[in-house]
C-alpha cells in the first residue's frame, strides 16, 4: 500500500501548496500609493496598450466612430482585437422614422 | 476505507505499468490546464488592479462630442457643470498624445497643477517651471534618462522644446504611469498650441456617488453635445476587457479547450485492447462491475487531479513569479512601451472551482463511460476483443 500512501501524501501537499499560493493574494495589498496617484492626477486608465489612443484609454474612447475609435473594431493594431466592445454599447443611435424621406 | 485504499493501490499499480503513456498524458493535460490557468490568473490580477486603483478616478469625466468625434471642450462648460446641485468641483483637464518618431512610441502628456500632498510614487519633484516635466519609468528607461537630464520633444509648431526631468515615477506605479509625461498646464497648452478657452475634458467631483447617474443626465440635458463617462463605466470597461469573453481570454482559452477536447475525445473513443483484456480478466476472476468502475474512477481522478494541481501551480508561478513571459507578447502587441508586471496575486476562488470542474469532470466522464461499456460485456468477449 506504499503507492497509495505516497500518492495521498503528495496530493495533500499539492492541495496545501495551491491553497497557500491562492491565499497569498487575498491579503490587503499596498495599492494606497497608486490610489493617491490616480486621485491626484485624475487618471482613468491603465498604461497597458500604448499603441493607439483608444487602446491607451479604452474607457475614454468613443464607441461609435466606425473602424477607428471603437474598441473591438477591425484595425491593424494587435491589441485592438483584445479590447472588446462594452456589452450593451451597440444600441441604436439613429432613429429611422418610417414614411419620412 | 481500507478497501478504497487497496483499490487506489491497484489503480496506481495499473498506471505505473503504462508509465510512458500516462506520464505523456499527464504532461499534456497539465500544460493545457497551465495555459488556461495563466490567462485566468493574469486577467483576474489585471482586473483586480484596475478595480482597486481606478476606484479613485474622477467620479465623472465629461467630453465634448462634435461630428461624432471627441472634441476639445470649452472651459465655460466647467462653470455650467459646477453650478449643478451635487457637484463638488468641475476641473478642466488638458492632456493628449505625442508620437516620438525616434523611439517609435506613443506618450501620454498631461498638464498638472501642483497637488496638495506629496506623491509617494514619485522620485524627485513634480514640474514647477514651464521647462520641467515628470516622466514615467518607461520613458526614463527608453531614453536612458535620470532626474536632471533633458527631454527634447517636438511641439505643435515643429520646434524642439527642452524639458528638464524633475521627477520619475517609480516602477511600482508603472501600470499607471509607464508612458506618462506630466508638465505644468500652461506649458502643455503652449506645447500643443491649445487655445486658453478650451480643455481636453472636464473631471467632475461629485459628493454623493448615488447622484452620479442623475448628474450625468443633467449634464446631457444642459450640454447636449457632451458625453459624460462615470467612474462605474470606467471600471466596467476593465471588467469587460478582462472577462471570460474578452479577446485574449477567448483566443487562448479556445486553443487550450480544443487541445483538451482532442485529449478527452481520444480517451472517450475507446480503451485499448490491453485495458479491455485487463477488465475481462478482472471480471473473470470475480470482480463485479462496481469494482472495475471504482478502479477506473481512481485512475481518472489520479491523472486529472494531479494534472490540475501541477498545471494550476505552474500557472501561478508563471504569472506571479516569472511575470507571464508567455502571455506578454500577446498583450504587448505593437506597443513599444509596455509596463513590467508586478501584479498582486489575486485570484477568484469561484473561477478556480470552474477551472477544476471544466477540466476534471469531463476527463473523469471520458474515462468511466468506455470502461463501463467494457465492464458490462461478458468477460470472455472482453478478453477476446
Amino acid at each position: 500500500m506504499w503507492r497509495a500512501r505516497l500518492y495521498l501524501t503528495a496530493t495533500l501537499c499539492g492541495i496545501l501548496t495551491l491553497t497557500a499560493l491562492l491565499m497569498t493574494g487575498q491579503q490587503p495589498n499596498d495599492s494606497a500609493d497608486k490610489q493617491q496617484l490616480v486621485a491626484a492626477f485624475g487618471l482613468t486608465d491603465l498604461a497597458l496598450f500604448s499603441e493607439a489612443r483608444y487602446t491607451r484609454h479604452p474607457s475614454q474612447a468613443d464607441l461609435f466612430t466606425a473602424f477607428q475609435d471603437s474598441p473591438g473594431a477591425i484595425d491593424h493594431f494587435p491589441s485592438g482585437s483584445l479590447v472588446v466592445p462594452i456589452p450593451g454599447s451597440r444600441t441604436r443611435s439613429i432613429t429611422v422614422l418610417k414614411g419620412e424621406r | 476505507m481500507n478497501r478504497q485504499l487497496k483499490l487506489l493501490e491497484y489503480a496506481l499499480a495499473g498506471l505505473t505499468r503504462r508509465k510512458g503513456k500516462n506520464v505523456a498524458l499527464l504532461l499534456v493535460y497539465a500544460f493545457t490546464i497551465a495555459a488556461l490557468g495563466s490567462v485566468l490568473f493574469l486577467t483576474d490580477a489585471l482586473r483586480s488592479e484596475a478595480r482597486q486603483t481606478l476606484d479613485h478616478a474622477p467620479e465623472m469625466v465629461v467630453q465634448r462630442i462634435s461630428a461624432g468625434r471627441h472634441e476639445l471642450i470649452p472651459r465655460s462648460y466647467a462653470t455650467t457643470i459646477a453650478q449643478l446641485p451635487g457637484v463638488r468641483q468641475a476641473t478642466p483637464r488638458v492632456w493628449g498624445y505625442y508620437y516620438d518618431a525616434l523611439v517609435r512610441a506613443n506618450f501620454t502628456l498631461m498638464g498638472v497643477t501642483e497637488p496638495e500632498t506629496q506623491i509617494k510614487d514619485l522620485q524627485g519633484q513634480l514640474p514647477a517651471a514651464d521647462n520641467e516635466c515628470a516622466v514615467g519609468i518607461g520613458i526614463a528607461d527608453i531614453f536612458g534618462a535620470t532626474i536632471g537630464d533633458s527631454l527634447v520633444l517636438v511641439d505643435a509648431h515643429g520646434k524642439n522644446r527642452v524639458f528638464a526631468i524633475s521627477g520619475i515615477f517609480s516602477a511600482h506605479s508603472a501600470l499607471l504611469t509607464h508612458d506618462l509625461i506630466l508638465m505644468p498646464e500652461p506649458a502643455l497648452r503652449a506645447f500643443f498650441n491649445l487655445d486658453p478657452t478650451v480643455a481636453t475634458d472636464i473631471a467632475v467631483s461629485i459628493a454623493n456617488p448615488r447622484e452620479i447617474t442623475t448628474l450625468a443626465k443633467k449634464v446631457r440635458y444642459h450640454l447636449p453635445d457632451t458625453r459624460p463617462i462615470s467612474r462605474s463605466e470606467i471600471l466596467h470597461t476593465y471588467d469587460s476587457i478582462f472577462n471570460w469573453r474578452s479577446g485574449m481570454m477567448f483566443a487562448v482559452s479556445v486553443a487550450a479547450l480544443i487541445a483538451f477536447c482532442i485529449l478527452a475525445w481520444d480517451k472517450a473513443t475507446g480503451i485499448s485492447a490491453d485495458e479491455k483484456r485487463e477488465i475481462g480478466i478482472l471480471k473473470a476472476v470475480g470482480w463485479n462491475t462496481g469494482d472495475v468502475m471504482a478502479i477506473k474512477f481512481w485512475e481518472g481522478l489520479i491523472l486529472s487531479l494531479s494534472a490540475f494541481l501541477i498545471g494550476t501551480i505552474a500557472a501561478w508561478l508563471h504569472v506571479f513569479v516569472l511575470g507571464a513571459p508567455a502571455l506578454t507578447p500577446i498583450l504587448k502587441g505593437w506597443s513599444v512601451l509596455f509596463p513590467p508586471f508586478s501584479l498582486q496575486p489575486v485570484t477568484d476562488p469561484y473561477q478556480i472551482l470552474v477551472l477544476a470542474f471544466l477540466t476534471i469532470a469531463p476527463y473523469l466522464a471520458c474515462t468511466l463511460i468506455p470502461a463501463w461499456k467494457t465492464a458490462v460485456t461478458a468477460p470472455e468477449q472482453a478478453m477476446r476483443s
